[in-house]
């Protein structure tokens, strides 16, 4: 199907679709990133899906021998090369159904935390990206080192608290602000990049699909709160991610073929980044005088981000023809 | 909580010996050969609080099965159903992301009480 | 038998390796080009782009993540090469031992060079004797013909269900990949015959049959038991390598063994190497036979699984042995190719005088004189001089 043809659909439409996950996880109570997968996962539909893994909390809780939360077949190998594993697992895919040793057709994804996205992993995403192999990246962004006990990342927002961005005298939590690892995969000029949130689950089943469906990479960055490492409550995940939605911090959008699309625009429900803040233990020490400014920062850089991302949207609608998509896709 | 004994004995690969297998016993590189068998093992002795869900005032807008980190919110023809008790680890996000308010979080200590009923 | 007229050709040994992947033709290469194994990369990418090969050829952004796609492409199903050398191979080391643990037999090609630093790109073997631990089957050869017939060898070998290990192949960089040699080749069918069809084993791309590759084992703990399992499947390879080459000889009337002996019958003195530095040793040998010394020479050719027995029994009635490694292992007693010789010596019950000689780090030339100053030195203390303890140092500089 064509990724233009794939419309939102009623949660009545998604319930139909396979859980490709099964229970007796480990994963702590309250984790996003099962439910991203999930729903990520919903996108594939009935399709076999082969899943290559980084290093990670979903890796060490779902494939606890011989134990297997997978109900597709999956393959885990290190932490920074879960991208490079799945392109090996996409040749060999292309080369075995050539020969018709393989029939059936299978949807390929590749699934990191943001320590094995943004920081260790990125040069196999980025050379994944670049030989454009039919296959979908996917960030589940906690924020932090979570699994081995809170350390900061290239994505933990800056002041927050982690192990190796302690708050102490002189230091208020992480100094600096984080990369923008969705504008990284976008300039890698593929099909399809999108930024998505559980908490909007069909907006992320119907990105997902997209995702799968695009003709090459694709690479999906979704926001996954982690109640240990946020130092919040377990049944404040879904609420969390969808304040951060609302605060312009974490916007829902799409790049297809370099056109951006905001996916949703908070308007008049917009609300501020300290609300979300004062709900996680990690961000505790920013609501004091001496850090205040922390709070007001964050808040600044985000309304700058908006602003650009629908300057951004602004200025690319009118590329993206189809001449310039086939233009992108590499020789046969 | 957990039915152990009951449900390993549907599964396809047997492996109710396997804290006493040798180095000639495993599948070659540690390889799981039966997808999903995760679902024997149960995760529903993590919960403190369990959800109940109140038959008339869901409306079924069915947020709750999508939002469950654990599969555990069962579902048949398009409606949710029942929770999985074997699964749940009791998180509260079910109840918290009710719009209709249908569903609760109860004391770990009634839940024997409750199914009964 | 031996085939009938075949053509010898004149190439070099990355050229011989390239010819040996173009007919094996895998499912997929994912590789990484470096100095000194670049032409095999190069002239695979040149098969690929006449379409001489049906391999699905994966231009990785390093070999981190060349090995990382040959475990993928190997646990979906695909029969998997790749080559490197040096750096390279040190970057994929850490997934090397993820290859051999998930049993997945890829086939690597390993030029050897030296490690940094300082930064040198001509040959020793410190690369490939960084992985000895890996977990990976290890073959050297000397030459280009060796280097060839090892790559069609390996398939039968590596893919063998008591095996089914990785397995890599050794041969010296610049000094073999890059001089041309004499080579008779196989042909295509030939090649292809040999190596049959890739046994099937459960696999990624198996949609009626998922599996988990790679799980986590922090809780329960079999850890333990899988590592056994790969030295028992490390164990068995010694047969079924030799199996092999026996078929081998069958077809070629070329004769392998994992130790390949010359004029070992009534030695008295014997050195022991690997790779391109046997060729000099062998002329060595001849001379010094002439004079009537009793040298003999030991060819290493299987490292991993190392043939314990094979080596106590060679060296079952010499009286000095000279154990020469192109590597060092610093601050241990010796370079890892004297340690595992001694230990075959010791486990034996044999006591043998072994002296280590480093030879050749980053290049440095082994002359015929500098070999046979190792035996003459072998020889005096065969007459009663004193074997030194420490390493003897080849040709060093001011030493």
């Amino acid at each position: 199907m064509a990724t233009q043809e794939i419309k939102k659909q009623s949660p009545k439409v998604y319930i139909d679709r396979p859980d490709h996950l099964s229970g007796g996880h480990r994963l702590c109570a309250g984790c996003g990133a099962p439910v991203i997968l999930r729903q990520v996962l919903m996108g594939a539909g009935d399709s076999p899906v082969v899943i290559s893994n980084a290093t990670g909390c979903v890796e060490v809780s779902t494939t606890i021998y011989p134990y297997t939360a997978w109900k597709d077949s999956y393959i885990h190998s290190a932490f920074e090369n879960a991208a490079a594993t799945i392109s090996g697992v996409e040749a060999a895919l292309i080369s075995l159904k050539k020969q018709g040793k393989v029939t059936e057709d299978f949807k390929l994804l590749s699934v990191a935390g943001d320590g094995g996205s943004y920081d260790i992993g990125l040069q196999a995403i980025s050379g994944a990206l670049e030989r454009y192999h039919d296959i979908v990246i996917l960030c589940y962004d906690n924020g932090a080192y979570m699994n081995t006990g809170f350390q900061r990342s290239a994505a933990t927002p800056k002041g927050a608290w982690t192990t190796t961005s302690p708050v102490g005298k002189v230091r208020p939590g992480k100094n600096q602000q984080r990369k923008n690892l969705t504008e990284i995969a976008i300039a890698h000029n593929i099909p399809y990049v999108a930024q998505a949130s559980p908490h909007n689950f069909r907006d992320l089943i119907y990105k997902a699909e997209k995702a799968f469906a695009a003709k090459g990479p694709a690479f999906l960055n979704v926001l996954s709160p982690c109640p240990r490492g946020w130092r919040s409550k377990e049944s404040d995940s879904i609420q969390l991610a969808e304040a951060m939605v609302k605060s312009n911090y974490w916007p829902l959008f799409e790049v297809e073929n370099g056109v951006y699309k905001i996916n949703y625009d908070p308007k008049k429900r917009k609300g501020a980044v300290a609300d979300w803040m004062k709900q996680q233990g990690r961000f505790r020490h920013l609501f004091t005088p001496e850090n205040e400014w922390i709070v007001e920062e964050t808040q600044e850089m985000t309304d700058y981000q908006w602003e650009r991302l629908k300057a951004m949207e602004e200025a690319t609608a009118r590329f993206g023809t189809q001449e310039a998509a086939e233009a992108q896709e590499p020789a046969e | 909580m957990t039915h152990k004994d009951k449900t390993t004995k549907e599964m396809k690969w047997d492996i109710s010996g396997i804290k006493n297998w040798g180095p000639g016993d495993h599948e070659l590189g540690s390889i799981i050969p039966e997808a999903g068998n995760a679902r024997y093992y149960h995760t529903g002795g993590w919960r403190t609080e369990f959800p109940i869900r109140d038959e008339e005032t869901c409306t079924q807008c069915l947020f709750c099965y999508f939002f469950c980190p654990d599969s555990s919110v069962l579902a048949e023809n398009q409606k949710v159903t029942d929770f999985d008790y074997d699964h749940c680890k009791g998180c509260g996000i079910c109840a918290k992301e009710c719009p209709a308010d249908a569903i609760t979080m109860h004391p770990e200590s009634e839940l024997a009480e409750r199914v009964k009923k | 038998m031996a085939q009938t007229e075949v053509k010898t050709l004149a190439i070099t040994g990355n050229g011989a390796v390239s010819l040996a992947m173009k007919q094996v033709d895998p499912d997929v290469v994912a590789a990484y080009p470096i100095t000194p194994q670049t032409d095999v990369v190069q002239n695979f990418s040149q098969y690929v782009a006449n379409g001489d090969v049906k391999a699905e050829f994966v231009t990785v952004e390093s070999e981190h993540s060349a090995m990382s796609a040959c475990i993928g492409s190997a646990g979906a199903g695909a029969r998997t090469m790749t080559a490197t050398s040096s750096a390279g191979y040190a970057l994929m080391v850490e997934v090397c031992f993820v290859a051999a643990s998930m049993r997945l037999p890829i086939i690597m090609t390993t030029v050897n060079r030296a490690l940094s630093g300082p930064i040198n790109i001509h040959c020793d073997h410190s690369d490939s004797m960084l992985g000895r631990d890996s977990g990976w089957l290890q073959i050297y050869n000397e030459d280009g013909q060796e280097a060839y017939d090892a790559t069609v060898m390996s398939f039968p070998i590596a893919e063998h269900k008591d095996v089914r290990l990785p397995l890599m192949n050794m041969y010296d960089g610049f000094i073999i990949s890059g001089a041309i040699g004499p080579l008779k080749p196989l042909s295509a069918e030939q090649v292809q015959q040999f190596i049959g069809q890739a046994p099937d084993y459960p696999k990624l791309l198996d949609a009626k049959n998922p599996v988990t590759m790679g799980p986590f084992d922090g809780l329960h703990g079999w850890y333990f038991e899988q590592k056994i399992a790969q030295n028992i499947a490390m164990e068995n390879a010694l047969d079924v390598i030799q199996d092999t080459y026996d078929r081998f000889y069958e077809l070629t009337g070329r004769r392998y063994e994992h130790l390949m002996k010359y004029r070992m019958d009534d030695a008295e003195i014997v050195v022991v190497v690997a790779n391109s530095a046997a060729g000099t040793a062998r002329a060595v040998v001849d001379k010094l036979r002439n004079e009537g010394i009793k040298a003999g020479l030991i060819k290493l050719r299987t490292f991993r699984p190392f043939p314990v027995k094979l080596y106590a029994e060679a060296l079952a009635d010499v009286k000095v042995v000279g154990v020469m490694d192109r590597a060092d292992s610093f601050g241990a007693p010796g370079g890892p190719l004297y340690m595992e010789v001694l230990t075959s010596l010791y486990q034996e019950g044999q006591c043998a005088k072994a002296v280590n000689f480093i030879y050749g780090l980053g290049g440095r030339d082994v002359f015929p004189q500098n070999i046979e100053d190792v035996y003459r030195r072998l020889d005096a203390i065969a007459k009663g001089e004193d074997a030194p303890r420490e390493r003897i140092y080849v040709n060093a500089k001011g030493m």
